[in-house]
């Protein structure tokens, strides 16, 4: 046992951690966490095979190892390299790097629609963040974007092969989530695309997962297509008993109406891992039926990267506007407040039994109607 | 007259069947290894004679099979790389139609080296006709004792199969050559692991182009040692070349890697010079993807010495006035032909060929295509130029396999070489749709700094 838990010093922009034998230089950086984990848009840590594709997360090894401490000659895709014991990586110190992403960015976006304004995927689309991150301002690219046969895959995941970046992701998850995989790649080059062979629909119960692991918004949920933006959204935890899957999922609410259920995600916007230690996939049923608040037990509010827009002015907590706990009289030397008028006595609207600020988030009309029966 | 070694009996009448193949002294070197070598002696003799990888890198070969794993209990393989799709380069064929006996041979010595009991020729699609050649080859020698199971009494069994790929360029890489095997998509896997390590159904596995294995022939027949000494340098043995292009004798040509690149060019014994008294322009020396070279630069070095045809001396200079030996596709233009036109046909091929795993390759191969096509039809800006000097630099070496590389060494060269051709095509544009730029000053004597 002790030798497989061998462990290897590894230096990231110059941050020495050790790690685990057989640890991708990806996740000893993402260990150490901020500018140092390099953006990964194919690889996928809960999917088996993934990664190496996009080449966003290139990085330069200035030493090889210990023992052989030349430099690789040439960038590697740190999602699929290992580390070895003594190795030094350069990620953001590295120009060669910067360039090299740069361009891959710039790639990327390339034959991408730039569609966002009517993209279901903005303000948590991998790819904005990316592109925001470590692109240029402008395209040198001045021909027509590519466009595909649109293809109907069923009625709950809507495709925009236009918005695909070709991460393979969703290949894999199909691969080894379902029995049965119904999508794959076809065609090769920049006319490659994904689709069913011929003009299939997904049908899988655990199919709807493909959505949470899509990073751009090629894939996305047709049950809440042009219905919200999820900055307005506010995300909870909940569970329910659920017979296929765990169970465990983010309901995106405005205020007591869920717009849509997803998997829990982490800071690296992949499924977190259930208490079991398994992936936290979620079943479609859970995904696409559920739109009730009664059909969960909710756990309370989900903690979002205070980057992310989503945790924009939102609610209490870790992250967000402080609510704050100290009172008016506290503050003001034992003084009430000086009422100079009674909204409810002038008001039809608001209701007095009804606390606004005991409410998170916006008041709903429902919060009125239901205190009113 | 130089020496031959693969082509010496390749017009030996009715040389494709097994009987007159076996009379003009055919399948010795299986006899020999079999029933007088260890497989560790034949891998030692390869490495001794320096036998380097026919299909573009130039690997030593001794020195990819001693690399292979060998796990206790998991079966290893040899896979015959046939699938030569390389524009320009066309050896494998003529090897493999006129004297497909030779591969087998070659492939039961190679796979008896390796322990490979199921050896696999992944054949190029397009080559319909050459399948049931080999197929028939297989089964004459299988008649005959050569294959299958206990061969010669050695207790070694070997079973060859040949199976066809589809048409892709891509599954010429080794990794998507396994995966296509395989019967997945011919998508390149990402390395480490190494095919030695984890192949073909995660097994063990060697790749060797054709001409290697048939060269493993000879090898055996003569010695490592013996072999080692055709040749200069670390380039050993023979090399067989396909030359197209404006020559006057297009065709197969094996060579020692001793004569120079202007003899083999003008000399009657090979390509016979250039039709209708033109001037050399430009030459691709080893395939599609290999930088391509001016006049100037393909006959001398820049340090002014005599190119010859061998792996060192086509590549001095590195890629700034050098080029690369690569698969032996020598492709020759003359003065009449455009660069632009010919860079913008190899970039439309490495756009349609891309396999679409990576993004630089993906994306960059198709926007290199379209600002070729705008630059060759008097669409073309200057920043165009630097565009796509920009793009090939962000292709290169960024990709999972070599085919980005592939695709940005040409448009890299021919920037590199031929930048005038290109900024007269954008500042002409109508005069380019009528004419060519010509010979220009590419085939004049370059300056050589002295000392």
């Amino acid at each position: 046992m002790s030798d497989q838990q061998q462990l290897f010093k590894v230096t990231i922009d110059n941050i020495t951690i050790e790690v685990p034998a057989g640890t991708t230089i990806l996740n000893a950086a993402r260990k150490i966490g901020g500018d140092v984990a390099p953006p990964a848009m194919c690889y996928y840590s809960k999917l088996e095979g993934s990664g190496g594709k996009c080449r966003t997360c290139l990085v330069e090894v200035s030493k090889g190892s210990e023992k052989d401490p030349r430099p690789m000659p040439k960038l590697v895709a740190s999602c699929r390299t290992t580390v070895m014991d003594g190795m030094e990586v350069k990620n953001i110190t590295s120009e060669k790097v910067l360039d090299a992403r740069a361009g891959v960015v710039e790639f990327l976006l390339l034959n991408h629609p730039l569609d966002c304004p009517i993209c279901d995927q903005a303000g948590e689309c991998h790819l904005q963040d990316l592109s925001y991150e470590h692109g240029k301002e402008g395209t040198r690219y001045e021909f027509q974007r590519r466009t595909f046969k649109k293809h109907d895959i069923g009625p709950y995941i809507q495709l925009h092969m236009t918005r695909c970046i070709l991460c393979y992701r969703c290949v894999f998850t199909a691969d080894q989530l379902t029995k049965k995989r119904e999508h794959g790649v076809l065609d090769r080059g920049d006319h490659a695309e994904i689709a069913t062979f011929i003009e299939k629909s997904l049908e899988n119960d655990f199919i709807g997962n493909v959505i949470d692991v899509c990073p751009v918004g090629a894939l996305t949920d047709k049950t809440f297509r042009f219905k919200n933006r999820v900055w307005f959204l506010k995300p909870v935890d909940a569970h329910r008993d659920c017979p296929t899957c765990s169970g465990r999922v983010t309901l995106w609410n405005r205020g007591d109406e869920v717009f849509r259920v997803t998997a829990r995600k982490d800071e690296w916007g992949e499924v977190e891992d259930t208490p079991d230690g398994k992936p936290g996939w979620i079943c479609n049923t859970c995904r696409f039926e559920k739109k009730k608040t009664s059909d969960w037990v909710i756990e309370g509010p989900r903690l979002i990267n205070r980057h992310s827009v989503i945790s924009q002015g939102h609610y209490a907590g870790k992250v967000g506007t402080h609510m704050p706990t100290e009172t008016f009289e506290a503050v003001n030397d034992g003084r009430k407040p000086k009422l100079l008028m009674d909204i409810h006595s002038v008001s039809e609207v608001n209701k007095p039994e009804v606390q606004l600020s005991l409410i998170d988030g916006p008041a709903h009309s429902k919060v009125f109607n239901q205190n009113n029966d | 007259m130089s020496k031959k070694l693969l082509l010496e009996k390749a017009h030996v009448e009715g040389i494709r069947y097994f009987d007159v193949y076996r009379r003009e002294g055919g399948y010795r070197s299986v006899e020999k290894a079999l029933k007088e070598m260890s497989p560790e002696a034949i891998v030692e003799e390869v490495k001794k004679s320096g036998l380097r990888g026919r299909g573009g890198a130039g690997f030593p070969a001794g020195m990819k099979w001693s690399f292979i794993a060998k796990p206790e209990g998991v079966p290893r393989h040899l896979v015959c790389n046939a699938d030569e799709s390389e524009p320009g380069t066309f050896k494998d064929r003529y090897l493999m139609e006129f004297i497909p006996h030779l591969l087998i041979e070659g492939l039961i010595v190679s796979s008896f080296a390796l322990g490979s009991n199921d050896t696999y020729i992944y054949i190029r699609g397009e080559y319909a006709w050459i399948v049931d050649i080999l197929e028939q080859a297989i089964t004459e020698a299988k008649n005959n004792g050569f294959l299958g199971k206990n061969i010669l009494g050695s207790g070694f069994d070997c079973d060859i199969h040949v199976q066809r790929g589809a048409g892709a360029y891509i599954c010429g890489e080794e990794t998507a050559l396994i995966e296509s095997l395989e019967g997945k998509r011919g998508n390149p896997r990402i390395k480490p692991p190494f095919p030695a390590v984890k192949g073909v159904w995660d097994r063990p596995t060697v790749v060797n182009n054709v001409e290697t294995l048939a060269a493993v022939v000879p090898i055996i027949n003569m010695g490592g040692d013996e072999y080692a000494k055709i040749g200069v340098g670390r380039s050993t043995g023979t090399k067989l070349i396909s030359a197209c292009g404006n020559i006057n004798k297009p065709g197969v040509y094996e060579i020692d890697m001793t004569i120079s690149v202007e003899e083999f060019i003008y000399s009657d014994e090979y390509c016979g010079g250039i039709p209708n008294g033109k001037k050399l322009k430009a030459c691709i020396p080893g395939g599609s993807s290999v930088p391509i070279l001016p006049a100037n630069l393909l006959l001398k070095t820049a340090k002014g010495e005599t190119r010859y045809m061998n792996y060192e001396s086509l590549a001095d200079g590195g890629f700034a006035s050098g080029s690369m030996m690569g698969s032996g596709g020598f492709i020759v233009l003359d003065e009449d032909q455009c660069v632009v036109r010919h860079t913008l046909s190899l970039a439309r091929f490495y756009r349609h060929e891309s396999c679409g795993q990576c993004s630089p390759c993906r994306e960059g191969t198709g926007w290199m295509e379209k600002i070729l096509k705008n630059i060759e039809y008097g669409n073309g800006k200057m920043s165009d130029i630097d565009l796509l000097w920009d793009i090939q630099r962000k292709i290169e070496g960024n990709t999972i396999c070599p085919l980005g590389d592939a695709a940005a060494w040409p448009v890299a060269a021919a920037i590199r070489h031929f930048r005038d051709e290109f900024e007269w095509h954008v500042l002409n544009p109508e005069e380019s749709q009528e004419r060519n730029y010509g010979l220009a000053h590419y085939a004049d004597p370059i300056h050589v700094p002295v000392g």
